[in-house]
């Protein structure tokens, strides 16, 4: 009986630190989503995230307030999209080579300016976690077995969430969606149809670094409080992957986030409750899972038919 | 009523006149149009000719608002109007549908056309309404269009009339069609030559862009030349020949029909079997293919493009992986041979993409003359290349195959696309080959250099080559071939003598009917 009950802990436990961080990957991936459809393959979302990570800490850490934090890191990664655009669809640069490029640059950047800004690890107070009190003695988080699931993460987690569906929306139902899908699939009929190749992709770009800025932001003002250098340890290129896992959909890139979170959860609990499984093999899983996922072809037919191809007019 | 009013049966205003002037556009070393006159009118269907190159699309793009011209203006109902992009000449009534179709192919019929529009529900999409006109358009046009069908979904004819419905939509009323027929069977040719027609006589004014004589015939009421980015003429179609218009076009006397005597025919040089093969997707791409060519014989492969014309190529020149069957070559079993050794066992390959399978185009026009040879004497030793045969010898095909080329040493992309082919066409020749397959010899080749392919292939056949000739141009398949067969889907539906079909007939096969279908109705 308390053996079943200590599984239920753990199995909670999982689904609670599963939902939490998904987080990152789903404002990384879902950003990354908008810009892979309009044919822009951005492997920066890593050195975006850092940037986003520590400018939206450092805000924080100076006004005390995380909105603000926010914020920054909104507008730190929409400038890192900024450039990235500029240089794969105004200059044409293969885009491959250059979001390394950018990457390099977010990680460079930021660490030197956690060294000569910050100079040490720090904590601030960043979202809390929503209780959904409903009366000053009753919150939903109280709920038994799944209300501490459910009802205890921070707003930035819900907001994750609540991305699915808009970009679901967006992408399908909109004026702006439909450009955007159709430049990343024939940007010539979408040229000669008026549509401006260039504009739609600059906006697809800087829409999907400013999600990444946030991603960054979730872990250094929400679910860690903390910056460190190099803190996003690879979620910005699991996040490039999971839009592939998730065939350019958001609905597809949030049950890859949650499959792949809720292993990581999996993978903390193993080596907690210190099982007899030795700790890399643990920590190797998620990205075991991630080269299967990518080696299941039927899904690169789904793929935006002018990813990664600059657009030029004229050209045949 | 509308013819009244002046007004289109899409509830719009007509173009009167559409004039351009002294258009001047140049590219680096091309002076694509030359001082270019051009005017067509309303319920005018007006054919633009001329060889590639010669400046056709260069003008419509100018028109479209793809390229800025250096000089010229550009007249509407008599007033000069300013086009600087597709959506200028769109928002004049200007729409263009273009050689190769643009169309998104992974959304609705109805997201296609509303791409780029205004939405009347502001940032939402208003599919519904956008359906609502389509089918109120496709009623009044008699075009047949589903709204809510994918375009992945459709047959070519279907995205054609998608493309027209589209600038219908928009408010076209002048329509320039570039090459619209490239891709249809001659039975989809006929449907949308009905609904051309129709539009002009509802006053619409059509542009009609083609190298087809045949067609120009059939449609048009006036016809302009354009020959090295210059106007030569514009005439009547009925005043003149197309003996008239081919010299107009090529600047020479050309003879437009082939003539194909009686050889003997020997044994079979090319057997295949059965043969299926898969594309990367696994789909199945050639089904039980079988057919054999003789020595002495052209046999003709008809069909609509993408139904097994360049596996069926790649098959046989080690290209394609054959699941299952057998090919041989003079009864020696060859299937899945590499390239290499098919060359080596007397094949001759002129493959369809010339620029990316059949050259390497920065490399030199003799370098090129030995892409396969290269490793074997008198070419090389070995280990060193031996540039004074080399040279002989490339001087020896561009003598003998009058390849126009600046020097041996040109790269090979500064040639035309017919003096590319001719070199090409002399390579795999002079290899002596047993088996020579001809995918698309003559696509983009202007009309002088296409007479002189075709004389080449007759006169080959007469020395006893086995020829397999693929094309999409019937009367290129026509005149050539001894016999023709037709692909459909991967399937072969049917082998039939070329004097013993016509043209209808083999329509009906390139649609997917058996050969005994369609003579068991006839």
């Amino acid at each position: 009986m308390t053996e079943n009950l200590t599984l239920l802990a753990i199995i909670l436990g999982i689904l609670h630190s599963g939902i939490r961080l998904a987080t990152p990957y789903l404002y990384a991936a879902i950003g990354e989503t908008f810009a892979q459809r309009s044919g822009v393959l951005n492997l920066g979302v890593e050195g975006i995230m850092l940037m986003g990570a520590f400018f939206g800490f450092y805000a924080t850490f100076q006004t005390g307030n995380p909105w603000i934090g926010l914020v920054a890191a909104a507008l730190t990664g929409s400038l890192m999209g900024l450039l990235m655009a500029v240089v794969s669809i105004t200059f044409q640069a293969e885009q491959g080579i250059s979001g390394i490029g950018l990457y390099m640059f977010g990680l460079g950047i930021s660490s030197l300016l956690f060294k000569t800004m910050l100079g040490t690890v720090e904590g601030v107070q960043g979202f809390r976690e929503l209780q959904f009190c409903i009366t000053s003695s009753f919150c939903l988080a109280d709920i038994p077995v799944l209300g501490d699931v459910f009802f205890n993460h921070s707003l930035l987690t819900y907001g994750a969430f609540a991305l699915v569906p808009i970009a679901t929306y967006v992408l399908n139902k909109t004026t702006w969606g439909l450009k955007v899908r159709s430049v990343g699939q024939n940007p010539e009929a979408a040229d000669s149809l008026g549509v401006s190749v260039t504009g739609v992709r600059y906006t697809s770009v800087i829409l999907g670094a400013m999600l990444a800025g946030i991603a960054g932001a979730s872990l250094s003002i929400s679910l860690l409080n903390i910056f460190q250098e190099n803190m996003t340890n690879g979620i910005g290129f699991i996040a490039v992957a999971l839009v592939y896992f998730g065939s350019w959909t958001p609905l597809g890139v949030m049950a890859g986030a949650l499959l792949f979170s809720s292993i990581n959860a999996l993978q903390l609990w193993v080596q907690v409750l210190d099982l007899p499984i030795p700790s890399d093999v643990a920590v190797m899983l998620p990205y075991l899972l991630t080269i299967v996922a990518l080696a299941i072809p039927f899904r690169r037919s789904l793929q935006p038919a002018a990813l990664t191809k600059p657009f030029s007019r004229g050209e045949n | 009523m509308a013819q009244e009013n002046n007004l289109l049966p899409s509830g719009l205003p007509r173009i009167e006149s559409l004039e351009m002037r002294g258009i001047v556009k140049k590219f680096p070393g091309v002076l694509a149009n030359d001082h270019v006159n051009f005017d067509v009118k309303t319920g005018e269907i007006h054919a633009l000719l001329g060889e590639n190159g010669a400046g056709k699309s260069t003008l419509m793009k100018i028109l479209y608002g793809l390229y800025q011209p250096e000089e010229g203006e550009i007249l509407l109902n008599g007033r000069p109007i300013t086009i600087h992009s597709p959506t200028d000449s769109i928002n004049h009534g200007i729409g263009m549908i273009h050689q190769h179709f643009m169309l998104v192919d992974n959304v609705t019929v109805a997201e296609n056309v509303a791409l780029g529009l205004k939405s009347s529900r502001g940032l939402r999409l208003d599919l519904d309404v956008v359906s609502a006109r389509i089918r109120e358009l496709a009623d009044k046009y008699g075009l047949q269009v589903d709204p809510q069908a994918v375009i992945s979904k459709l047959a070519v004819g279907e995205r054609q009339r998608v493309e027209i419905v589209k600038a219908l939509y928009r408010g076209a009323a002048l329509l320039v069609l570039d090459e619209p027929t490239a891709v249809l069977t001659p039975q989809e040719v006929d449907d949308i030559f009905v609904i051309f027609k129709q539009m002009a006589a509802d006053g619409h004014a059509l542009i009609f862009i083609s190298h087809k004589l045949n067609e120009i015939f059939a449609l048009t009421n006036r016809v302009s030349v354009l020959r090295d980015g210059k106007m030569i003429g514009t005439v009547n179609t009925a005043d003149v020949t197309k003996a008239d218009l081919a010299n107009m076009m090529v600047g020479r006397e050309v003879l437009l029909t082939r003539h194909r005597p009686p050889v003997t025919v020997g044994d079979a040089r090319l057997e295949v079997v059965n043969i299926s093969a898969n594309n990367d997707d696994d789909k199945p791409v050639l089904k039980n293919v079988s057919f054999e060519v003789k020595s002495g014989e052209i046999l003709g492969v008809a069909g609509v493009s993408g139904n097994g014309q360049r596996p069926l190529a790649e098959a046989i020149a080690g290209l394609q992986f054959v699941a299952d069957g057998q090919i041989l070559l003079e009864g020696q079993n060859v299937t899945n041979y590499t390239p290499a050794q098919m060359f080596t066992s007397g094949l001759s390959y002129i493959p369809e993409e010339r620029m990316h399978d059949g050259c390497i185009k920065d490399f030199s026009v003799e370098e090129n003359a030995i892409l396969q040879d290269y490793v074997r004497r008198p070419y090389s030793n070995w280990i060193f290349l031996a540039f004074n045969q080399i040279a002989q010898h490339a001087q020896k095909l561009i003598e003998s195959f009058n390849v126009k080329t600046p020097s041996r040493e040109t790269p090979i992309k500064n040639l035309s696309g017919g003096n590319i082919q001719k070199l090409i066409l002399a390579r795999e020749l002079a290899r002596e080959p047993r088996v020579l397959i001809a995918a698309q010899p003559t696509r983009g080749v202007d009309i002088g250099a296409t007479e002189y392919i075709h004389n080449q292939l007759l006169h080959q056949r007469a020395e006893g080559l086995a020829t397999l000739l693929i094309s999409e141009d019937l009367d290129e398949v026509k005149a050539l071939s001894d016999r023709i067969m037709v692909l459909f889907g991967g399937e072969v539906m049917g082998i039939v003598r070329s004097d013993e079909v016509t043209v209808e007939q083999l329509g009906l096969m390139m649609a997917g009917e058996r050969a005994e279908q369609v003579f068991a109705a006839a």
